[in-house]
Formats: C-alpha cells, structure tokens, sequence
C-alpha cells in the first residue's frame, strides 16, 4: 500500500490517504462482525443466562441470582475433578509421546519429513467421532487387542475389560489430541538454528547437556502451544467419557451437554461453561507465566 | 547437529569426547530407540484408521459393527444403504461448502489486513484473533445455543428471524464463526514470506493496484488461501461438538453417527468414513502436488 500510495498520480492526496487509512478496517470489518456478533456476543448472552433465572417455558429474567453457580460448584466438583485430572493426563501423555515423534521429524526427519507429518494428521482426515468409535472396536473386551491376549497367550484373565475405565478414556483422549502436541512442538524445534546446538558443543556441553540448555528452552514456546491445545479440547471433551469410560469417569462437559440440551437448564449450564471458560484461561495465565518465568532463567 | 558440523569446528568437541567417557546410553537412545519410538507414535495415531478401514469390510452378526465376524463387501456395494445417512452425508458436505467458502474470504481479508496495513489495534488484534482458537468448543456450541434460543424468547421473542429454531442455517453460521480464525492463521503464515519487491516490480512496469493485486499478489497467496479452505473444510465436515449444540433436528454426517450409536452400529459408517478419508487424502496429495510445483516456477 506505502509503495502504492507513492506511485500513484496524485488525485486529491487528502482523500487517498483518508481512504488508504480505511482500507485495513474495511478488510476486517466483515469478519469481525461475524465474530463479534457470532462468538463475543453468545458469551455475553450466556453469562447473562448463568445469573437468570426462569425456565424455558417462561423465558428467563435477570435476576443477578449466584443460585446457578452455587449449584454448578457443589453438585459437580467430581466432574470438574475429573475434567482436570484426565485432561492433564491425556496431556502429560500427549508430552511424553509427542516430544520424541516431533524431535525425531524435526532433526531426523530428513526425505521422510513430509510424509511422517503427512502422517501425524492423517488422523484428521477421519472423523472424531468414527476415531473414537474404533477405539471402542480396539479395546473391546473380546476385541483385536484383548481377545488375543486372553485367549492366545492367556496372559489376562477372561473377565478383564478396558471399556468403560478411566484407561480407555485417557487413551482416547490423549490419542484425539495428539496431533495438536505434534505439530506446534515440531513447529518449534524446526525453527531452532542448529548452529545454536553446535556452539554448544563448542563449549564443550555434552549431548545431553546440549539437549537441556539449547534445544529444550528453545522448544518451550511448542511446549506451551502444544499443551494447551490438547489440555483445552480435552478437558472440555465429552465423546471420550461417553463412548470409553463409565459414569463414574464423566467430565464437566457431559453434565453441561446434558443440562442444555436434554435438561433446557440454561443458568446451570451457563454457569458451567462459564466456570469452565474462566478456569482455563486462569489456568492458561499461570501456566504461561511458570513457562515464561522458565525461559528467561532456564 | 553435531554430525553435520564442520570438520574444522568439531575437532575439539572430538577431543573432549575422548577425554571423557562417551555416554553411550544417550546415544544409542538417539540412534536407535528414538526412530523405533517415533513408528510405534505413528503406529498408535493409524491403528484407529486402520481398523475403520478393515471394519468397513465386515459383516457385522447383529446390530453393532464392533466384532470381526466375515469378509463381505456388501457395506461398500450400498453405502448409504441406512435411513437417514444419505441425507446427514450431503447435509455436511453443503454444511461444509458454504462456511469453507464463507470463511475462507472472510479469513484472508482480515489475514490481508493484518499483515499488509499497520493501523491501531493490530498487536491487540492479532493476539484476539487467536481466542476463537483456545475456547473449548463445547464453551462456543453452548453459548452460542444461548444466544439463539434467547432469541426466541421474551424479551426478544421471535424479533430476530431465523436463528431459532436451531437447524442448518444456525450450523453453517457456528462453522463459519470457527472456521474465521483458523483461515485468518493460515493465510498469515502465507503472508509473512511474501516478497513485496514482486508488486512493486508490477507497478514499475505500470500495472495498477489492482491489476498487481490480481496478476502477482493473489497468485502466489492462493496456495495459502487453498490450504485455509482445505484445513476449513475438513474442520468443518468433521465437527461435532459444536455441531450438536446448534444442529437441533438438522442431522450432519457426524451428528447422525452420535444419534445411532447406541441403537446400532452399521457398517456403512465406517464404509462412509472410510471414503471421506480416502478422499481428503487424495484432495490433499493433489493439491500439495500441485502447490509443489509453485515454487520450482518461481
């Protein structure tokens, strides 16, 4: 546009400039309307819902009530336990399967580059949902996996199941959101300029030594993009706990699942998504800081 | 790393590697248990489309297509053979189409925006854009469910046309809303290494702005443009989470498999998921194809 504006013959200099200054806002108008309307407004109409109160035969009324939140807080603290602590599992897992796959892509990777990153999204071709439905195939209790090793090699007894423990439901979690941990790690330690790795040597840091000091701290902004992309859709994941593990392992995202669309609970499960919203970006801003912090010491 | 050192530079780290004991360990880790873990990581993210796959060429005994019973490709020879699939399949991929093409234009203007113009708000924005991105989806489908059923009720009450009840507009409306910010980040990515010698090249040789527009800059952003409506499009015929908040009666290819499951498992699912995801993959051999040749033009 600068280029433009210099080249071009000038035909009222005010109103070119006047009009080159409109053109971003003319570009983003469109779509920030579609977001504004689509995505900023719903969470405003939803915070207004969790203090309403009414029913969906009356309509709601703002009443400013807590009732919505008080209820949402004690009755499923078990739900809300469970969000975090298989969420922040299927995490770690994603971390711990994850480094390696886009360590080895990044610097090993060599030809084969491409295809394995090929690879690591094929998954996305498939739906979520027919996924999640093979793993209840897989770990079926007479299934590819465990038929075999009940029967074959005898090595479980007859009675043991996957299906419907919290197992089953970290696997498939961990397993739906591994590529998000892929990719931004592989992302990350792409970037890295192995001259860096190999100063390193130069100053006499072992591998190892290498590995901890250069490579890792400079991986830390695909640590922090990768974590949070599985943390995130898996604490809100409700496929999982319906499809692979049993009542009792039920996430904050099946209760809300079931008080709006089966029960017309709108303040209670307004309030839920909305504590669900608020915890994670809380959990986003203490978790930047910790890696932040990291970075500039580490 | 250190294997691509120059010989020069990596004299010393020799020494220092023969002064002090070697760390096999780490190295046949490096060497060895590194690529053998990076397969089994592949291996775990295929199994589930491998089994999809084999499954779609079962003959299920009852209802449910979850044990391995006999070779049949009866799935295959009828496809749609099932009340309803036929219907969710094209009710996707329209779904699918509108918001791809939707998303796609409003995304890159806003990526044009944010990358071609500095006005004020562009830091703030750039981060915003991503906060479509990191809300749980069940936290968009809920509010998003919020505000269209409020607009049914008092006080609003049937002035807002068309949003409830909930159906195909109100998906294409949510899949476009997600759909914004992931076109927006593509398209950047496309942007940030555009070389702007190339239009100011065009317009020395006298092509006007939008001439320069057409004939150089849209050219060699449509690569990342595609990509955008590929990465939409496959976002969109896969979602489900949201989907399922918004979609009232309307039933999408992902939603009808979630309705069914628990009455039935028939095999035409995985025969359609499997097709999906056979296409997808050609789609994106083909266009990757294609936009390999782009460069060696250049």
């Amino acid at each position: 546009m600068t280029a433009a504006a210099t080249t071009a013959p000038a035909r009222g200099p005010g109103f070119r400039r006047r009009f080159a200054s409109a053109v971003p806002w003319l570009l983003l108008a469109p779509g920030l309307l579609w977001l504004l309307v689509f995505y900023v407004l719903p969470v405003i109409q939803m915070f207004t819902y969790s203090v309403s109160t009414g029913s969906i035969e009356t309509g709601f009324t703002l009443t400013m009530s807590p009732d919505a939140y008080i209820e949402a807080l004690t009755k499923f603290g078990k739900q809300f336990l469970n969000s975090i602590l298989y969420g922040g599992a299927a995490t770690l897992f994603a971390f711990l399967i994850g480094f390696p796959v886009a360590y080895s892509i990044a610097f090993r990777g060599g030809r084969y580059k491409s295809l394995i990153l090929f690879l690591v999204i094929a998954p996305f071709f498939t739906s979520f949902l027919i996924r999640t439905i093979s793993w209840k195939i897989l770990l079926g209790d007479e299934g590819p996996i465990l038929g075999p090793l009940k029967h074959t090699f005898g090595i479980l007894p007859g009675g043991f199941s996957l299906l419907g423990t919290p197992v089953a439901q970290v696997a498939g979690l961990t397993y739906n959101f591994l590529p998000f941990m892929i990719l931004p790690l592989y992302v990350a330690l792409e970037k890295i300029d192995p001259r860096l790795i190999e100063a390193a040597a130069d100053l006499y840091a072992g591998r190892r030594e290498a590995f901890r000091r250069i490579t890792f701290p400079l991986a830390l902004p695909g640590v922090f993009a990768g974590s949070l992309l599985t943390f995130i859709p898996a604490m809100g994941d409700y496929i999982n706990a319906e499809l692979l593990g049993n009542p009792q392992t039920r996430m904050i995202g099946n209760v809300i699942q079931n008080r709006l669309l089966v029960q017309n609970d709108y303040p209670v499960g307004s309030a839920l998504s909305f504590i669900l919203m608020a915890a994670i970006l809380v959990a986003v801003a203490v978790y930047a800081r910790a890696l932040g912090t990291e970075q500039l010491t580490g | 790393m250190a294997t691509t050192t120059p010989a020069a530079t990596a004299k010393p780290v020799e020494e220092i590697d023969l002064a002090r004991p070697r760390q096999p360990l780490w190295q046949r880790i490096d060497r060895y248990l590194l690529p053998v873990f990076t397969l089994f990581a592949i291996g775990y993210l295929l199994v589930p489309i491998a089994v999809m796959i084999v499954f779609s060429f079962n003959k299920p005994e009852g209802k449910f297509n979850y044990a391995w019973n006999e070779f049949s490709i009866q799935g295959w020879l009828h496809p749609f053979d099932w009340p309803g699939l036929g219907g969710s399949v094209v009710t996707s991929l329209a779904v699918a189409v509108i918001a791809t093409i939707v998303a796609t234009i409003l995304g890159t203007l806003i990526g044009l925006a944010l990358t071609r113009y500095s006005f004020r708000g562009r830091g703030t924005l750039n981060g915003v854009i991503f906060l479509p991105m990191a809300t749980p989806e069940i936290v968009m489908g809920a509010s998003l469910l919020t505000l269209f059923v409020a607009t049914a009720l008092p006080p609003l009450a049937g002035s807002v046309p068309l949003l409830y009840p909930t159906g195909f507009g109100t998906i294409v409306i949510a899949h476009i809303m997600f759909n914004i910010s992931f076109v927006v980040v593509t398209v950047k990515a496309r942007l940030t290494g555009f070389d702007r010698r190339l239009e100011e090249a065009a317009m020395d040789l006298g092509a006007d702005e939008l001439t320069t527009f057409w004939k150089v800059t849209f050219p060699l952003i449509l690569p990342g443009i595609t990509a955008a409506a590929l990465l939409a499009f496959s976002l969109s015929i896969d979602d489900f989470v949201i989907t399922n908040f918004v979609s009232g009666t309307t039933n999408t290819f992902p939603i009808w498999v979630y309705s069914i499951q628990r009455n039935a498992l028939p095999v035409q699912i995985n025969v359609v998921g499997s097709m999906v995801f056979l296409g997808a993959v050609a789609l994106v051999l083909i266009s990757s194809a294609r936009s390999g040749g782009i460069p060696r033009l250049r």
